[in-house]
């Protein structure tokens, strides 16, 4: 008997205890770590000491570091609103009874469950400067062909140049090449943004838009009082979402504009890529750790917003 | 063409003369419907637009291999490189990881869903936290972690970190959570072991919720490509991903070839998604309000 109850005093643990093991060592244990390598000089040699917050200071006076901070904001800022704007325009062409509707959101969804890695290869050969589709038919239509992936001029550099102004620096905006990856990354994920928006419209009960026909509202006036305030939580929450997605962009970047370097002159260098590289092309793990934290508390940041933002979303469901 | 045919059918009540009594409500009701047609055909005009933008690259990417020897360039790309061998390997790995995954979640969740002891919401709370960093953060001494087990360059190194998956646990124990507790406790009262009830009436329960993890995880593990470039270093165990990648690099002027390795690596995917796109679409959208 007393032997029956402790092994049913046991017996819960050891269900959770083949994951418990697995996310002990493989999760908890390398997130703890990465906290400490940041103060450590762990290399290529192990550990060799503490060194306190050398690390961080070596970031703060690293352009390359900063390099891939302002590209990945870049990225951020670029495909974040895109991969809005888009799917919010599909996903209200979507609502309501249409024919086809499955047929489109399968379409839209294709690049979703794609990898990441396929879609880079098949993307390079677009771009491809030489004989690539893009060229091709920019030529065709008279236009001159350009350089996409390998372009490491800024666009504003590039659009203003012809009228005299030659801006430097963060002024110049994103490389053509940086750019170029974020037109990837928003078609990559347009079909999941159009299904996200397309649950929360029609979580809109159409009573309201019915109340609306019978005030009269234009189309721009329903969207503007109605649609967009009621589909607010979900687009917060694509908002988000999006903006952690493009924080962690490494498939694209490294695919596309291979190592070493990171595009062409460094211009889609992006976090996540710096610190893959700085980690396992130089094995700087304690530099690359500090990295790590920097990355984890920007977008512990941002989950946390974003948690506020569900637990917003739960009650305006009922 | 779909838009153009029903906008062209749209106009053809309004231009005709009336044919019906000539009220004027019927004259409404025409007009209503002509614009309802003319709406509902630029919606399809927007709509195949947006297919089209999404559809392209992946016309190209067949046309393209097919261009100048047409089915011959599959055959090349597969025996340049061994990209049977990395098929194979992409499918043991998925599958042991799926398999690993649904056992250990199903498991977990069970436990966290409907037995009471100590410190279960602590652990309960430890596992969602790590859900919070995501996976670049803690590459590099996972790396050092799986040198020190000595499994860098290893099958191990490929499944055995991704056989607990904490968002399958959470989508599961929210779903077993929905299971009456009182089920249990008079099963359990019954004599009947927790694993048989958990085999038994959890489980059967829970088909839908299961599909769901079960898809998820297909998805993840068959396209994951940064863990496997950084943890194997020999040819003999690339992964599909990590295979497309070198062969990208090494056969950069090669398009014909590049496209069609593209091609079969995406299609078995491309297959399952057209299979169970209903459910994965909704798996998609649902798990991602509920997260």
């Amino acid at each position: 008997m007393r032997t029956k109850s402790r092994k049913s005093r046991i017996e819960p643990y050891l269900y959770i205890l083949p994951a418990l093991l697995v996310v002990l060592v493989f999760r908890t244990l390398p997130i703890l770590s990465s906290f400490t390598a940041s103060f450590t000089d762990y290399d290529i040699g192990g550990f060799h000491g503490f060194v306190g917050l050398d690390n961080y200071a070596r970031m703060l006076s690293d352009a390359r570091f900063w390099q891939s901070v302002i590209n990945t904001l870049f990225f951020v800022i670029g495909v974040v609103p895109a991969g809005i704007i888009f799917p919010l325009f599909l996903a209200i062409l979507l609502r309501g009874k249409l024919a086809g509707k499955g047929f489109y959101r399968t379409i839209y969804f294709l690049p979703v469950v794609t990898s990441a890695v396929a879609i880079s290869v098949v993307w390079t050969w677009l771009y491809n400067p030489e004989a690539g589709p893009i060229n091709r038919i920019i030529t065709a239509l008279g236009g001159d062909p350009l350089l996409w992936l390998r372009e490491p001029r800024g666009i504003f550099e590039m659009m203003l140049a012809p009228i005299g102004i030659h801006p430097k620096g963060i002024l110049a905006g994103p490389s053509l090449a940086l750019v170029s990856l974020m037109g990837v990354s928003v078609w990559k994920s347009a079909g999941y943004n159009t299904v996200l928006f397309l649950a929360g419209l029609e979580n809109i009960p159409n009573t309201y838009y019915e109340a609306a026909k019978l005030d009269g509202a234009g189309k721009w006036g329903t969207f503007r009082h109605i649609t967009w305030p009621l589909l607010s939580p979900t687009t917060y929450y694509v908002l988000i979402m999006s903006t952690i997605i493009s924080f962690k962009t490494f498939a694209l970047v490294y695919v596309m504009t291979p190592p070493p370097g990171g595009g062409p002159l460094g211009t889609t260098n992006v976090i996540v890529f710096y610190l893959f590289q700085k980690a396992f092309d130089r094995f700087d793990i304690g530099y690359a750790s500090a990295i790590s934290v920097f990355l984890f508390l920007v977008l512990l940041g941002l989950t946390m917003i974003q948690r506020k933002v569900a637990g917003r979303k739960v009650h305006y469901g009922s | 063409m779909w838009g153009r045919r029903a906008r062209a059918g749209g106009h053809v009540p309004v231009t005709c003369p009336r044919k019906t009594g000539g009220t004027d409500s019927g004259k409404n009701g025409l007009i209503m419907t002509a614009r309802a047609i003319a709406r509902t055909a630029a919606k399809h005009f927007f709509l195949i637009l947006g297919g089209f933008v999404m559809l392209l690259p992946f016309l190209w990417m067949v046309g393209t291999s097919l261009e100048q020897g047409g089915f011959s360039n599959y055959v090349e790309a597969w025996t340049k490189v061994p990209f049977g061998r990395y098929f194979l390997n992409t499918l043991l790995v998925t599958v042991l990881v799926v398999f690993g995954v649904l056992v250990t979640s199903c498991l977990a969740a069970y436990s966290f869903a409907t037995m009471k002891y100590r410190g279960r919401d602590m652990l309960f709370l430890l596992f969602l936290s790590t859900m919070m960093v995501p996976q670049p953060v803690y590459l590099a001494p996972s790396y050092v972690i799986l040198a020190k087990l000595g499994w860098i360059n290893t099958y191990a190194a490929l499944i055995v970190p991704w056989v607990a998956n904490v968002f399958s646990i959470f989508l599961l124990r929210q779903h077993f959570r929905t299971i009456p507790i009182s089920l249990y406790e008079a099963a359990i009262l019954d004599g009947c072991s927790r694993l048989k009830y958990l085999w038994k009436v959890v489980l059967p329960l829970s088909k839908s919720v299961i599909i769901t993890v079960l898809l998820f995880n297909i998805i993840s593990s068959w396209n994951s490509f940064m863990w496997p470039l950084v943890v194997t270093h020999s040819e003999e165990l690339r992964v599909l991903q990590v295979g497309l990648s070198y062969f990208n690099q090494e056969q950069s002027s090669n398009h014909q070839l590049l496209m069609a390795a593209s091609t079969f690596s995406t299609l078995p995917l491309i297959v399952l998604f057209l299979a169970a796109q209903k459910r994965i679409v909704a798996s998609y959208s649902r798990s991602g309000i509920k997260d």
